[in-house]
């Protein structure tokens, strides 16, 4: 795919810290409305790919593109989130001292400046919306509980519904299942695939079954670059990713 | 608008707190000018200023614990704002001495007919007039810290570096104010003030109606710091004090928040200093010595951080604290702030409003969903009942 009609477009990326290079001239390509997982072991470069796409880190050289046209490396991480780019992290990262509802109420799409948000009251969609995030998230019991006395993985549905309420074009999704019972992954994968039917969504997950329960294309990463892309029993049956990852 | 956005985020506690203050504004002036000096009642003038002082130190104590409390920058300079305000004030009052002076010179105070200067510097120009007075408190801090903000939030200095650039710049102020070519007096700063708007300085009714300004200021203030901490804008502050690279990444502006603090909190420590000043009758480089701003951390620590009444609390006790220790046993007042600091640190981490947060609620032996709106950090952790309304 050209960049001109891709929605993520990596092209040469490397990023090194210290010497080390943790991206190594990562080429990859993500089309309007697709949904990707990306796999490979630890220390893959996975995360760090998602700190260059949402601003975090600076590569060092390579072009990352949004849209076929906004050059991301320009633009730091508060115009990444406001050009469409939604991120949940590896580690649980919710506002502890927020109950579920100001979290979600935080992330709810719409305008981000102080004077904006001095004098901003709740609209009745707004409301709407929460709730029916709440509902989604299954935290509506728990709606104005603080977010610090969360279970781990109902940090990471709130991560996800803190997504949705940002409404984003693009979703980068860091482990969502990790910390999770068989159950709960499960259900998880069903409520990204529900939220791929109206978005672009890049998943990172180390559970091969809940890869395979998303069924799209995948991409393996290691040391810092693709080594394959394709159907979930093509990657696994290329002899290099059953060497690096899937073997061990 | 203005006032429902003030207004509308008031609740019980809240209401108790303000009854209380603007009890506390009325009795203390009508104690002092109406109960006669013989009646056992009556309050000295000297006891009225020093509650007109506390009230100042509470009002830098709330736009400390503005920026600390809610959004997590620990400030060791705000006496910097603090002292520019009082300058300003105290720069007004030199020129309405006039031919009093001791060299009688209308337009130069004293201490410029001494150093042999012939003409007002620039500065100077317009500070005869109150109302431009009015404006410097509020603009010079504010600038200050604007430009100041601008500089180190972009750069994202945070935390403690943050917090030492705060303390190097009021120390840089100290060692400026102290040189007599700045043009504000030296060493000795500004003082032998006579009048103020037409009053003078030492009558009794105007330092009752000095401490009944102050203590509006505090009320008033209080009321904005509330407004801006329970809008929408202070959930992102508290977001940006627990998490800030996380509420980047909602797409929230980090610096700018930061900065719109930052200079609405120096503005009111200016006003605070402006209030100081007549009431002490001086202003010098001492006001912004590093020390004093450390104080007033103290004071919102102790008081309960990130609570607002807290501050003001923290502020009253611990100068009420100071000014008895200071009397009785001088030398042991700076271990008794110390080992306060440590205590408090170690085993009230949410001072005062905390402790007193949870004994209500140990009272209350059905704890209801609605408790605890005032208990420390928390009260950025109450359930918010808002949503349903
Ligand atoms: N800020 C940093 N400074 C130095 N090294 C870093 C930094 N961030 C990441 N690294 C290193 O870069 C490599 C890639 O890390 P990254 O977190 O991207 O891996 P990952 O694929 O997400 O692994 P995992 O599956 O364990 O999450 C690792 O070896 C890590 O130690
Ligand atoms: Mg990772």
């Amino acid at each position: 795919m050209s960049r001109p009609n891709s929605l993520l477009y990596l092209d040469g990326v490397s990023v090194s810290f210290d010497g080390f290079k943790a991206l190594n001239d990562l080429s990859m390509v993500i089309g309007p409305g697709e949904m990707r997982a990306i796999i490979g072991p630890n220390g893959a470069g996975k995360t760090t790919m998602m700190d260059v796409i949402t601003g975090k880190t600076k590569p060092d050289t390579g072009e990352v593109y949004f849209n076929g046209v906004v050059d991301l490396t320009g633009e730091d991480e508060a115009s990444i989130a406001e050009l469409g780019i939604g991120r949940k992290f590896q580690k649980p990262t919710v506002f502890e001292s927020h109950t579920i509802w100001d979290n979600l109420e935080l992330a709810l799409k719409g305008p981000r400046g102080p004077f904006a948000t001095l004098f901003h009251r709740l609209s009745a969609e707004e409301e709407a919306r929460i709730n029916e995030l709440l509902k989604v998230i299954r935290l509506g019991e728990k709606a104005h509980e603080l977010a610090e006395n969360l279970s781990h993985g109902q940090k990471q549905w709130l991560e996800i519904g803190m997504l949705l309420a940002q409404d984003p074009k693009l979703l980068l999704v860091d482990e969502p299942a990790a910390g999770m019972t068989d159950a709960e992954t499960a259900e998880t994968a069903e409520l990204l695939k529900d939220i791929a039917k109206t978005h672009a969504v890049v998943v990172v997950e180390h559970d091969m079954t809940f890869i395979r329960a998303l069924g799209v294309k995948v991409t393996c990463l290691a040391e810092g670059s693709v080594l394959a892309e394709g159907s979930l029993d093509y990657v696994s049956a290329n002899e290099r990713v059953v060497e690096v990852y899937l073997g061990r | 608008m203005m006032t429902s956005f003030l207004f509308r985020t008031l609740d019980a506690k809240a209401g108790v707190f303000i009854a209380i203050l603007l009890a506390v504004i009325v009795a203390v002036p009508c104690f002092n000018l109406l109960v006669p000096e013989t009646s056992s009642f009556h309050l000295p003038t000297y006891a009225v200023t020093l509650m007109g002082k506390y009230m100042t130190y509470a009002l830098l104590a709330l736009s400390v614990d503005l920026v600390w409390g809610f959004c997590g920058i620990l400030s060791l300079g705000h006496g910097a704002f603090f002292a520019l305000g009082g300058y300003a004030m105290g720069m007004y009052l030199m020129r309405q001495i006039g031919t009093r002076g001791v060299y009688g010179d209308p337009i130069l105070p004293d201490f410029m007919v001494f150093l042999n200067w012939k003409e007002l510097p620039w500065y100077w120009y317009g500070f005869d007039m109150f109302w431009f007075a009015a404006i410097m408190v509020m603009l010079v801090p504010g600038v200050l810290a604007f430009v100041f903000g601008w500089f180190a939030f972009r750069s994202r200095v945070t935390g403690v570096y943050l917090s030492i650039i705060t303390q190097a710049l009021t120390y840089a102020l100290l060692l400026a104010f102290f040189r007599n070519d700045m043009g504000f007096g030296g060493n000795n700063g500004l003082t032998d003030f006579k009048d103020i708007l037409g009053f003078d300085v030492q009558a009794d009714t105007t330092r009752a109606g000095l401490f009944a300004t102050s203590g509006l200021a505090v009320l008033i203030c209080f009321l904005i710091c509330r407004a801006i901490t329970k809008s929408k804008l202070g959930k992102v502050l508290v977001a940006v004090r627990d998490a800030e690279s996380r509420t980047r990444f909602l797409g929230y502006r980090v610096e700018h928040y930061k900065l719109f603090v930052w200079t609405i909190s120096a503005m009111m420590a200016g006003i605070a200093g402006a209030l100081y000043v007549p009431q002490v009758g001086i202003i010098n480089p001492g006001e912004f010595a590093p020390a004093n701003s450390i104080e007033t951390v103290i004071w919102v620590a102790v008081g309960g951080r990130g609570t607002l009444v807290g501050a003001v609390i923290g502020a009253i006790l611990v100068n009420f604290a100071k000014t008895w220790f200071t009397a009785a046993l001088p030398d042991l007042w700076l271990f008794a702030l110390g080992g306060l600091f440590v205590a408090v640190t170690l085993f009230l981490p949410k001072g005062i409003i905390g402790i007193a947060g949870d004994l209500m609620k140990k009272r209350k032996s059905t704890p209801s969903k609605e408790t605890n709106d005032t208990s420390g950090p928390s009260a950025t952790k109450t359930p918010d009942p808002e949503p349903a309304e």
